[in-house]
């Protein structure tokens, strides 16, 4: 309960990070950083071409050449279709992909694999590859894609789950409440807008990377630099034919994630290699294959029509979107599922609504998870058609979020009719702040006094623009988690957790839970997290989960150790359990206390000795949204077109924040991230399909100079299915960005931006065609 | 060749191939802590302290530090513990994944010995070859110019 909060003594608190002394002190803690005496190396050999059969490959050159141990292809590899998406099972992802397949569908695309002495020589030996390629029509666009007779990319007839071959679509969702056509036509006003959002990479600092080796019973091990070291399990098991018992897979320290490393992209190859030769191995991805090889977030084009009434209420919304899954489905229909999923229950007044998406195949890299998950492009089609809606309507448009948005003890019916990709699970809203945010979030902004100042005459002008937005936490009645915790003979705790910290402080934040639980510190805590031999199953990092279902499955042990721990106290204290607390490493009773200590050294050397342990599992019934309401200040120069952001506000409800300095870097590095996407973050392609700037002088993320003031509000709230009152928050700060600052710049000059990046030509180009910016126009206040 | 050079206090002699660069040559000293993003000079993670300048690892030839001084963040802990660069990023939230960590940190060491106390613009320009994608630079940016103030005081924390 909310009351519970003020007695917490660790939840609440910004502890260090269990890992952070041996992150700043440099130590060997990343895959990558392995010492792995014999260790033979990979180097890949990628498709130059964006759509080829492979009529005839040549790696005799390569075999002899000097270091050279090991060479793949699709002649001497298993050749079963699966997906790389680390999801549960059965994944929801099309088996549309080969180890090393016949066929290229694009440039980046796997061809062979050597592994050799030296990363010098593999990567000279695999060079020497021959191939003769088929050159086929390549297929770079949404509309080639869809174009009546376009080429068809996956023209193989073992895949399985792909909706439509022939006509290049990998998935098809639908969802309907009501009647929007007729909720349009009833409507006093109709807004449509159509936005259009590019190829962009996660670009974590670490790229991919995986060592592997044999343990002395000949078990395979693989270190990598994964979020779902369980789904890695279970997918390279199905790959190379063992019983997952002969696999473990850890994973350390990691250097970034963001759902990139939500895919299994070269653990495949490197256990192969180790099986084969009995040999360790380490396979890294240059910054190049990171880029292109590797997975970007799915570029969209989406439809948003809204419907309201003259004071705003919402009366039909209807969301159609196309998404381009690049050569494979990777996450191509659950992404899509959630780019309706995540943002349209947030305004649920409307009784109309309708949901439709099509995920198409091009000969472009692949797509896959990405912090937000749909509900980044999602929101900001729809936030982008509220902006539109309030300026329509002459409604202000923090006014126009709160007489929309939905409310604690309420619920949408996209929350049944929508789920990962297929139907989701009914769901009644038990937190929601968002009213708060956008309240104290207008405050602290000066929304209302900003909006309504002058852009200025010159040639830069200021405007300001908002955002709502909710995400998930976890995917209900789905995926599940587990934790182990056990106690040491010196009151100390060990819990392991297959929960996956990323670098995001997770295991730092289930430390907390447990030690909260536990009426002791976080130092009597010992996290052993992310390894499959030792820890109980957890689905991985993903969908903004640890917190709230890990941290219930951590909670749930804890307490039943807790219950434990009580029971043997009260035999020594002669008091009931129920008139006992921990406090401080001390359990005291009416009639005295015994130390942890005590209890511990108690349930291993007696008397009556017995291991004081518990493992508990959860599976969420529900995914409690958090929300943010979002504010950016803009610079515009009419001259140039370039956009400069002055500053920007998060106002995020969370539940509880279980470590607010935590919590705050959260949101604000999704805030930065999200700059990013706005404003300087493409992929770009040849007229080949080969990728212009796979490097990170090219592709531009933001820099420290880059970024303007970032605020992060934490706004409070209590969810009551939480841990402590807890939501999940690593992904919602990513969806501000982009409509924000589009809305501000509509607000500053007049034009709807609606293509990101918002680049200084794109921009100049469309203060061009508003000849009225020249002569600036007062937006209506 | 073979080359001698000082690694964080401790005189190294070591056989580099031609046109190795600094970078690898640490790591396979065992200084892990140097981190390759990009391999490139565009991501800063590599980033060490040579004869007390901040430079990308990654960019220098090995061959050109022979006889050079070159200090990395695993040579900052002391006898007095944590460097006030160490403790504050610690202290402060300025870490997530800490893969950036290191070579943020001896760049902003460059930045200190230069300026001691700069504003926070200044460190901000100094960080601009040192991406970090987790914490938006909020949190680390700030934990700098604590540690700033802290060594000018002459503490650690």
């Amino acid at each position: 309960m909310a009351e519970d909060r003020a007695k917490f003594t660790v939840v609440g608190i910004s502890e260090r990070k269990v890992d952070g002394r041996a992150l700043v002190t440099g130590k060997p803690v990343f895959a990558g950083d392995a010492d792995v005496p014999g260790a033979l190396h990979v180097a890949l050999l990628t498709s130059p071409l964006a759509h080829a059969r492979i009529r005839r490959i040549d790696t005799s050159a390569t075999e002899g050449y000097p270091g050279v141990v090991c060479v793949l292809t699709h002649e001497n590899t298993p050749t079963m279709r699966y997906t790389t998406a680390g999801q549960g099972h059965p994944e929801p992802s099309p088996y549309d992909t080969r180890m090393f397949d016949t066929k290229v569908r694009f440039v980046g695309d796997r061809v062979a694999a050597v592994a050799a002495e030296s990363l010098a020589a593999a990567r000279a030996a695999a060079a020497l590859i021959a191939v003769d390629y088929e050159q086929l029509d390549p297929v770079l666009s949404i509309d080639a894609a869809l174009a009546p007779g376009a080429p068809v990319i996956h023209d193989e007839d073992d895949s399985l789950d792909i909706w439509d071959p022939a006509h290049n679509i990998a998935s098809v969702v639908a969802a309907r409440a009501g009647d929007v056509a007729r909720g349009l036509a009833e409507s006093a006003a109709v807004v449509e807008v159509t936005v259009e959002t590019q190829y962009a990479q996660h670009a974590p600092l670490e790229p991919h990377v995986v060592v592997t080796h044999l343990d002395p019973n000949g078990r395979i091990v693989i270190l990598s630099s994964t979020q779902v070291p369980f789904h890695v399990r279970r997918i390279v098991a199905r790959l190379l034919d063992l019983p997952i018992h002969r696999i473990r897979v850890i994973k350390p320290r990691l250097g970034g994630g963001f759902g990139v490393k939500q895919e299994v992209l070269i653990e495949d190859v490197a256990a192969i290699v180790t099986l084969r030769t009995g040999r360790p191995v380490r396979f890294e991805y240059t910054r190049e294959q990171e880029f292109v090889s590797s997975r970007t977030r799915h570029p969209m084009r989406i439809r948003m029509r809204l419907g309201a009434g003259k004071d705003g209420t919402l009366h039909a919304v209807e969301m159609d979107a196309i998404s381009n899954t690049g050569a494979y489905g990777a996450h191509a229909l659950t992404v899509m599922s959630n780019t309706g999923s995540k943002t349209l229950p947030l305004y649920n007044r409307a009784p109309h609504v309708a949901f439709s998406g099509r995920v198409v195949y091009t000969n472009l890299p692949v797509a896959g998870a990405y912090r937000g998950y749909g509900g980044t492009q999602g929101s900001f089609a729809l936030e982008t058609a509220m902006d539109e809606l309030a300026d329509r309507l002459g409604i202000d448009a923090v006014v126009l979020r709160e007489r929309n948005h939905i409310r604690t003890g309420e619920t949408s019916p996209i929350f049944e009719e929508l789920g990962e990709g297929r139907k989701g699970t009914p769901q009644v809203i038990t937190s929601c702040a968002l009213g708060e945010c956008l309240r104290r979030g207008s405050e602290r902004f000066g929304w209302a006094e900003r909006r309504t100042r002058h852009p200025g005459d010159g040639p830069v002008r200021r405007g300001v623009g908002m955002s709502a937005h909710m995400q998930g936490s976890g995917i209900a009645l789905i995926d599940m988690a587990a934790a182990t915790v056990t106690m040491n003979d010196d009151g100390s705790f060990n819990l392991l957790t297959g929960s996956t910290d990323l670098g995001t402080g997770s295991d730092t934040v289930l430390a907390q839970i447990a030690a909260e639980v536990l009426g002791i510190g976080i130092d009597a805590v010992l996290v052993i997290a992310a390894d499959t031999d030792l820890t109980p199953f957890d689905k991985g990092a993903y969908a903004s989960s640890t917190t709230y279902v890990s941290g219930k499955a951590v909670e749930a042990a804890a307490l039943a150790v807790r219950a434990q721990i009580l029971a043997v106290a009260a035999g020594m204290l002669e008091a009931r359990p129920e008139d006992l607390k921990i406090v401080g490493g001390h359990i005291e009773g009416p009639r005295g206390s015994v130390s942890l200590a005590d209890i511990g050294r108690r349930s291993y050397y007696g008397p009556d000795p017995g291991q004081i342990a518990a493992t508990a599992s959860f599976v969420p019934e529900a995914s409690p949204p958090p929300f943010m309401a979002a504010f950016a200040g803009v610079e515009v120069d009419v001259e140039t077109g370039l956009i400069r952001v002055t500053d920007f506000l998060a106002a995020v409800d969370c539940g509880t924040a279980v470590n607010p300095l935590m919590t705050e870097g959260q949101v604000e590095g999704a805030v930065a991230n999200g700059i990013g996407y706005a404003l300087t973050e493409e992929m770009q392609f040849t007229a080949r399909g080969r990728t212009r700037n796979p490097d990170l002088a090219r592709y531009k993320i933001p820099g420290a100079v880059d970024l303007p003031p970032i605020t992060v509000m934490l706004v409070d709230s209590y969810e009551p299915t939480g841990p402590m009152g807890a939501k999940s928050v690593a992904e919602i700060g990513i969806n501000g960005p982009l409509p924000a600052i589009a809305n501000a710049v509509h607000h500053a000059v007049g034009i709807r931006l609606t293509r990101p990046p918002f680049t200084p030509e794109k921009v100049w180009h469309e203060l061009r065609k508003k000849s009225s910016v020249v002569s600036h126009q007062q937006e209506s206040p | 060749m073979k080359i001698a050079l000082t690694v964080d206090g401790t005189p190294r002699e070591t056989v580099i191939d031609p046109g190795e660069c600094v970078m690898d040559v640490l790591r396979r000293l065992g200084k892990t802590s140097v981190k390759n993003g990009c391999d490139r000079g565009d991501c800063g993670s590599c980033a060490v302290l040579l004869n007390g300048r901040a430079v990308n690892a990654c960019l220098v030839f090995a061959a050109q530090v022979d006889g050079a001084e070159i200090r990395t963040v695993e040579g900052l802990e002391d006898a007095g513990g944590l460097h006030p660069l160490q403790f504050t990023a610690l202290d402060g939230g300025a870490v997530q994944c800490g893969f950036c960590t290191p070579g943020m940190l001896m760049t902003a060491l460059d930045l200190l010995t230069v300026a001691p106390d700069p504003t926070e613009a200044e460190v901000r320009r100094a960080l601009a070859g040192s991406y970090c994608r987790c914490t938006g630079y909020v949190k680390p940016v700030a934990a700098i110019l604590t540690a700033a103030a802290l060594m000018r005081e002459g503490r650690r924390g």
